[in-house]
């Protein structure tokens, strides 16, 4: 029986009653989005299996769950997140925690960091920088045949906004701790606007964590805006356990000459689909898109990219590698778009996954649309087995197989990781993929980027 | 006397995929002792060194190996070499992401281990690292990076004798451990052999050619021929297999299994 006609009814019972409930106070910059996106996720409706881009992901175990509550926060609810306190050791990072997406005094104004970055909520920013978050909200984000990107356009309340204006440059990485806590099982979305302008860097970090064991689902919508020559790189680490479910769509908009990367470590998580959109709409541009994921159990992790070269003398590469066990299964979509006028393009796309059960499946599609008649594209995919020569030459220097295994997986992941461009971040995240290989990385409760 | 041979092979068989390799090899090798293996092509050369590391590859069918006293084809490949058995690569393995510092401490801690040592302090690791790697003469920029990857031919066969050196072993099984290498680095990597040898280290040089021998010198050359040893003698032999080829080898172990046929009936 199809689960979705009950799930879309619950979501218009909330959208019927918006004004007095969910989205009371939300300002007009977002509220004249959502009737027509509304309309639009109910004409798309939520994705299944006859749609390409999720030919290989059932959403049925995320979005078939009766839910208690769809999260809204109240000034209580940020009591918990607040205990939440670690010590940064030595990654030396500005830090922020959020709730299930959400920012603790998110009425407040914007905050100000040393370099002229500014941070805080969307409904801050919307008052603070009218005229910016018109320019740029809902601009980047397609909705192209998936009805969960009008679903968080139409119900998000709030979300996370970053504002880094021209030239000014934050060289410590921002680092966002989102928890997933509640009493009750939730669905949240939230949505998030970053904004890098031209000749400006920003670096991103986002942790996302369950602490409480009830069951989760989050669909998050990002936008991100990259102008000439500044530079953007976000690095995602997901450390969810076997009840949540994450969907993720990031549309990263560059214009001339800049740069920008996107990195999805996923540790844990029951479902999580990460959709990552690059648009190289300047000229010059550059762009990478990496993701690192080990899954076991019943885990499915998926991972859609799509690189639209519409500017000539752009790059990218896609680098995507993944490590399957017991019953788990996986899925890569990557998908290169070279336009006609993108003449002198370079793009690249790599899959590469390891399956360790008999039983744990991987899927990978790529999918190259060229228009351009003087471009150089390639992609190429693998799905195997752990190499057995090298497996030998391991275990003939005294190393047993146990650790062999956990080497060679180890030395397959760090091929992303290393990809990662701060240094201390590189070291930390290669000890959580060895914790988690190792089994040591379960749901705890702590954020395993800052504490032992 | 049990601990007079360091390793006994007795009427060794192995099969590849039900195919014979080896048809009953036997070999002592006491300690402090050098080995030379000489044969053609599909002699079994290689695969005596698979079945002595331990790798899965052979099925061993009749006969024994006995190391220090103990049967060595019981004993898992990565105890094998705890025990002190060591096989230098004839196609070292390129292992991307897996850095060399990482594989030697790890190497080293659990040959510790199964002897009831502690583990190597950093620094001392360190020190022994620097040590080594100036004995055989290797590229300190190569020991910085992941095991083999990018190394020239020479590079990873000069990496399996640091390795070597690292490990200490007390058998070292050097297969065709010259193959691709120029003069220059075959010096290098012979005298490093030699440099790293106890007295009491043996070990059992598997080549097609006479030229390693000319640096690491044997006390004993086997010819092997279609899965057996057909003749043993002094360095002599390869000087003369050198300059003769194995077509006399060849036409010898046909006539005396000939003979042998014809003794029976």
């Amino acid at each position: 029986m199809d689960y979705r006609p009950e799930v879309i009814n619950r979501l218009t019972e909330l959208w019927e009653t918006r004004d007095e409930g969910l989205l009371k106070g939300s300002p007009d910059i977002y509220n004249r989005y959502r009737a027509e996106a509304f309309s639009e996720f109910l004409r798309l409706g939520i994705p299944d299996r006859k749609n390409e881009a999720y030919k290989y992901t059932n959403l049925e175990k995320s979005f078939g769950y009766k839910y208690e509550k769809y999260f809204s926060p109240v000034p209580g609810d940020f009591r918990e997140a607040e205990k939440f306190h670690c010590e940064v050791q030595d990654l030396d990072v500005w830090n922020m925690v959020l709730l299930n997406g959400f920012l603790p005094k998110g009425d407040e104004g914007l905050a100000m960091l040393p370099g002229g970055l500014w941070v805080g909520s969307m409904k801050a920013a919307a008052r603070q920088f009218p005229s910016l978050v018109e320019k740029h909200y809902n601009k980047y984000a397609q909705n192209e045949n998936d009805g969960l990107v009008p679903l968080n356009t139409a119900l998000a309340s709030d979300g996370l906004f970053l504002y880094a204006p021209k030239n000014t440059v934050y060289t410590k990485p921002i680092q966002i701790v989102n928890l997933l806590h509640s009493t009750q099982d939730i669905f949240a979305q939230d949505r998030n606007l970053l904004v890098v302008e031209d000749g400006a860097q920003m670096s991103l970090l986002v942790c996302d964590h369950a602490i409480s064991p009830q069951h989760y689902l989050t669909n998050t919508v990002t936008e991100v805006y990259v102008g000439r020559n500044a530079r953007f790189e976000i690095i995602r680490v997901q450390n969810q356990h076997n009840d949540s479910g994450k969907i993720t769509h990031t549309f990263i908009h560059q214009e001339r000459d800049s740069f920008a990367s996107s990195n999805n470590i996923t540790l844990h998580g029951g479902l999580v689909r990460n959709a990552t959109w690059h648009r190289l709409n300047g000229e010059n541009a550059e762009t990478h898109s990496y993701g690192l994921f080990l899954a076991d159990k019943h885990q499915h992790i998926a991972n859609f990219v799509k690189v639209d070269h519409a500017a000539p003398n752009c790059n990218s590469t896609q680098l995507f590698k993944g490590v399957l066990d017991d019953n788990a299964s996986g899925a890569f979509n990557g998908r290169i778009m070279v336009h006609k006028d993108a003449q002198k393009t370079n793009a690249f796309q790599s899959s590469n996954s390891i399956i360790m059960s008999d039983t744990a499946r991987m899927d990978t599609k790529p999918q190259l649309e060229i228009y351009a008649d003087d471009v150089k594209c390639s992609h190429g995919a693998t799905v195997g087995q752990l190499d057995e020569n090298a497996l030998f030459y391991l275990r003939s220097r005294g190393i047993d197989a146990k650790e062999a295994k956990l080497m060679l997986m180890f030395g397959f992941a760090h091929d992303v990781i290393k990809n990662i461009p701060i240094e201390a971040l590189r070291e930390r995240i290669d000890n959580l993929v060895l914790q988690r290989l190792r089994g040591e990385l379960s749901r705890c409760a702590s954020c395993a980027i800052q504490c032992n | 006397m049990q601990t007079e041979f360091l390793i006994q092979i007795k009427d060794l068989k192995a099969s590849i995929d039900n195919k014979e390799i080896l048809k009953g090899l036997s070999l002592e090798v006491k300690p402090g002792e050098i080995h030379a293996i000489m044969g053609p092509n599909g002699s079994g050369k290689s695969t005596l060194a698979n079945v002595l590391t331990g790798r899965e590859i052979a099925t061993v069918t009749a006969g024994t190996v006995t190391f220090e006293g103990k049967n060595l084809l019981e004993m898992s490949p990565e105890e094998r070499a705890r025990e002190g058995i060591f096989l230098s690569f004839q196609y070292p393995i390129e292992i991307p992401g897996v850095s060399m510092v990482n594989f030697m401490k790890t190497a080293i801690n659990e040959q510790r281990k199964h002897r009831g040592l502690e583990p190597l302090s950093a620094s001392e690791f360190l020190r022994q690292m620097r040590e080594k790697k100036e004995l055989v003469e290797i590229d300190s920029a190569l020991t910085n990076r992941s095991v083999n990857e990018g190394f020239s031919g020479g590079e990873k066969k000069k990496n399996e004798i640091f390795q070597m050196a690292m490990l200490e072993p007390r058998l070292a099984l050097l297969d065709e451990t010259d193959s691709g290498l120029d003069i220059d680095a075959l010096r290098i990597v012979a005298n490093g052999v030699n440099k790293i040898r106890r007295p009491d280290t043996s070990v059992i040089v598997i080549t097609h050619y006479q030229r390693l021998l000319d640096y690491i010198v044997p006390d004993f050359v086997h010819v092997l021929y279609d899965g057996r040893i057909v003749k043993s003698g002094g360095p002599e032999l390869a000087l003369k297999l050198e300059e003769r080829g194995y077509d006399w080898i060849r036409k010898e172990a046909e006539v005396s299994e000939e003979t042998w046929t014809t003794d029976r009936k």
